[in-house]
């Protein structure tokens, strides 16, 4: 089978001669689609000797996170030097750069958001960005319609976005797995379409412009420092997200999730309220979404409905799986490639969602954990063994 | 005269239906033996239909007659997206046949986003317009207004699949072999079913009639272009749900019962919402019903 393997591969992609008959295209593809096999195939190798090995027993892998964060050494010059950078930052780089960053911590936040939801409950919920159009949608109505500012819908579009997964997460309850990523996932394309039909209530494709960044106490700020503010104010936030979301983690509900996720049955019968503790997961993870989506309005100051589409969602996605389902380094790790990457590779932004699905794919064949896999092996029994044994 | 624009709707539903209920069998299948939502199945369709509008140009550009560009687009399209439908199979799904199972369905999500966007680079973003590759003929006259000859071909077409595809479940080795696995892959393989070789198969079957199906809805409405499978993709998925997914019959009584609703919906009530109006079906569905029409409650594995 492996030795079909790339002729297979190297078929199946010729697909791409119009009548403009495109050779050129075909060898690239033909040598490069060789080489990946070949990597491929090296990954697969490699993949079954290590399952072999942990399966003989023969190594026990303490994740690197989980090494750094045992030595203080390590971990707080490291914490000093990230936390200058990242108040440097705005001075030290041009307003474009800032703005990406502040891009990028709006994903950390809502990808810590999913985290919770995907990474820690494992419900996987693919109309998340629902949650975030619902948000800015929020806030972009509000100041429309009753000039409301942004400190004062941050809070409602937190609480919109919690009721509206109390509002989904109700009926989906009963639902696990595949058909809960479905519904969600056409719950998220409702909302979308409804904002892009729904002329009289959303202003339909064209959009809601002119929506203020956040005031600072009443004071004009000008375009540069207002960007400033907002990186602040975004690092603020996310700073936040990660201490509530750290919180939970460690919390009793949290232990809940986890739990929910590892044995739904089992969970059950250990007495923990299958409900409520998937309801709190949804409503919680909304409500960052919701936060976001204010945030996003006002960072923008103009949306539309096709800033929420599906493929948002899948960026989403694409930041927790990569980061490292239900580890919180991994999540912001995950946001800040993901986001970053392509602005500075503009020349392959084009490949971008292309490069996305193939690495969902990869990830999740090679590397099911994430570039940071976590805390897994510490709640297990054995890990305990493994933990004491290393003291 | 509001009797015939019914039945105008009630045949529009029932093209639709067919339609959907090509691609509805790939998912009903693939999810009846490895019970994994196959999120890529949508794009095999769009290939499908992209591979026959590639061929069907330069076939025109050969100057072949009409008949042989039809069945060579077609067998040509056919076997690309069976291609494609085991290729996927073998590398985002095969790995992951004892991961859990929210890795496979991340993993389906991924493949179909890549699929998209391949084509969507390879191809262009436009929509391409596509020609209509089913000859005109004359329908006998009392129906001539009412039904095209494209509808024929299409309610036809489906036809003929269905039978062949339930002569080969029901009377074939393969069929046998395929009926054991969905039941009980590990006794299936115990009984000496090649369960690997089985799933396969099911996956160039699946690809195959929802390449038929891209094929006969591209030239239906007349242009493609890279994001049709996804919406068709997931109304397939609802029309399988409906009707019981795992169920064959099932999921062509789902197609036929989404198709006639969709259409009357946009005949009496608002074309604006007819997207909407799907999902939220599909919502209910899976909420009150999620067995489907056709289904059986499955037993909870532990």
């Amino acid at each position: 089978m492996f030795l079909t393997f790339p002729i297979m591969v190297i078929r199946v992609n010729t697909i791409e001669k119009v009548v403009e008959w495109r050779w050129g295209n075909l060898l690239i593809v033909g040598v490069g689609v060789f080489v990946l096999s070949f990597v491929w195939r090296y990954l697969i190798r490699k993949k079954e000797a290590g399952t072999q090995k942990t399966e003989a027993g023969e190594i026990h892998r303490v994740p690197l996170a989980q090494q750094i964060s045992k030595k203080p050494r390590i971990y707080i010059p490291a914490f000093i030097l990230i936390a200058g950078f990242a108040i440097a930052f705005p001075f030290a780089f041009s307003m474009y750069q800032t703005n990406i960053m502040i891009t990028a911590l709006i994903y950390v936040m809502i990808g810590l958001g999913l985290n919770i939801v995907v990474g820690l409950a494992g419900l996987l919920d693919l109309g998340y960005v629902a949650f975030y159009a619902v948000g800015a949608y929020t806030y972009a109505l509000l100041n429309h319609h009753f000039g409301l500012g942004f400190w004062t819908v941050l809070p409602v579009g937190a609480a919109v976005g919690f009721l509206f997964g109390i509002l989904l997460g109700f009926p989906v309850l009963r639902l696990r797995g595949d058909y809960l990523a479905i519904v969600t996932l056409g719950f998220g394309e409702i909302i979308r379409l409804i904002l892009e039909n729904w002329n009289e209530f959303s202003f339909g494709p064209s959009g809601i412009a002119n929506i203020p960044r956040p005031g600072f106490f009443g004071i004009q700020l000008s375009l540069q420092n207002a960007t400033m503010y907002m990186y602040f104010l975004m690092i603020g936030l996310a700073l936040f997200t990660i201490f509530v979301v750290n919180r939970l983690q460690n919390s009793r509900i949290g232990r809940a999730w986890i739990a929910l996720r590892e044995d739904e049955i089992a969970c059950q019968a250990m007495g923990i309220d299958k409900t409520k503790t998937k309801l709190t997961a949804f409503a919680l993870g909304a409500t960052w979404a919701g936060m976001g989506g204010v945030i996003f309005a006002a960072k923008t100051t103009f949306i539309n409905p096709a800033s929420f589409t599906i493929w948002e969602s899948i960026i989403i996605l694409c930041v927790v799986v990569l980061g490292g389902m239900g580890s919180i380094i991994g999540v912001i790790l995950g946001a800040l490639i993901l986001i970053l990457l392509p602005e500075y590779l503009r020349a392959f932004s084009e490949y971008r969602m292309c490069l996305f699905g193939a690495m969902l794919v990869i990830m999740m064949v090679f590397r099911p954990g994430g570039i940071i896999s976590n805390v897994r092996r510490t709640y297990e029994f054995k890990g305990l063994e493994a933990h004491s044994r290393q003291e | 005269m509001d009797w015939e624009y019914f039945c105008e709707l009630f045949l529009g539903g029932l093209t639709r239906g067919s339609i959907y209920a090509l691609v509805a069998l790939g998912y009903t299948m693939v999810y009846g033996i490895i019970q994994l939502i196959n999120f890529a199945h949508g794009e095999i369709y769009m290939i499908g239909a992209f591979t026959a509008l590639i061929v069907t140009s330069v076939l025109t550009l050969l100057g072949l007659n009409q008949i042989a560009i039809i069945v060579l687009a077609s067998i040509v399209a056919v076997i690309y997206s069976s291609a494609y439908g085991f290729t996927i199979e073998k590398m985002a799904y095969k790995p992951l046949r004892h991961a859990p199972r929210l890795s496979a369905l991340i993993s389906a999500i991924g493949m179909s986003l890549f699929l998209q966007n391949y084509v969507l680079l390879a191809q262009t973003s436009d929509f391409l317009p596509f020609p209509s590759l089913i000859p005109d003929f004359k329908v006998v006259e009392p129906f001539a207004h009412i039904i095209g000859s494209t509808e024929m071909a299409i309610l036809i077409t489906t036809i003929v699949v269905m039978i062949l595809l339930t002569f080969l479940i029901k009377f074939t080795k393969i069929g046998k072999a395929m009926r054991a696995t969905a039941q009980d892959r590990d006794m299936a393989m115990l009984a000496g079913v090649d369960v690997n070789r089985i799933i396969s198969i099911t996956f160039i079957l699946g690809s195959a009639t929802a390449a038929i199906g891209g094929i006969l809805i591209a030239s239906h409405i007349g242009q493609i272009n890279f994001y049709v499978g996804f919406i068709v993709g997931i109304k397939a998925f609802v029309a399988a749900v409906l009707g019981g997914i795992g169920s064959i019959p099932g999921a062509v009584l789902g197609s036929l019962v989404l198709g006639w609703t969709e259409s009357f919906f946009t005949g009496y009530v608002s074309s604006d919402y007819e997207d909407v109006f799907a999902f939220l079906f599909l919502v209910f569905i899976l909420i009150f019903r999620p067995t489907g029409i056709l289904g059986r409650s499955e037993t909870q594995q532990v």
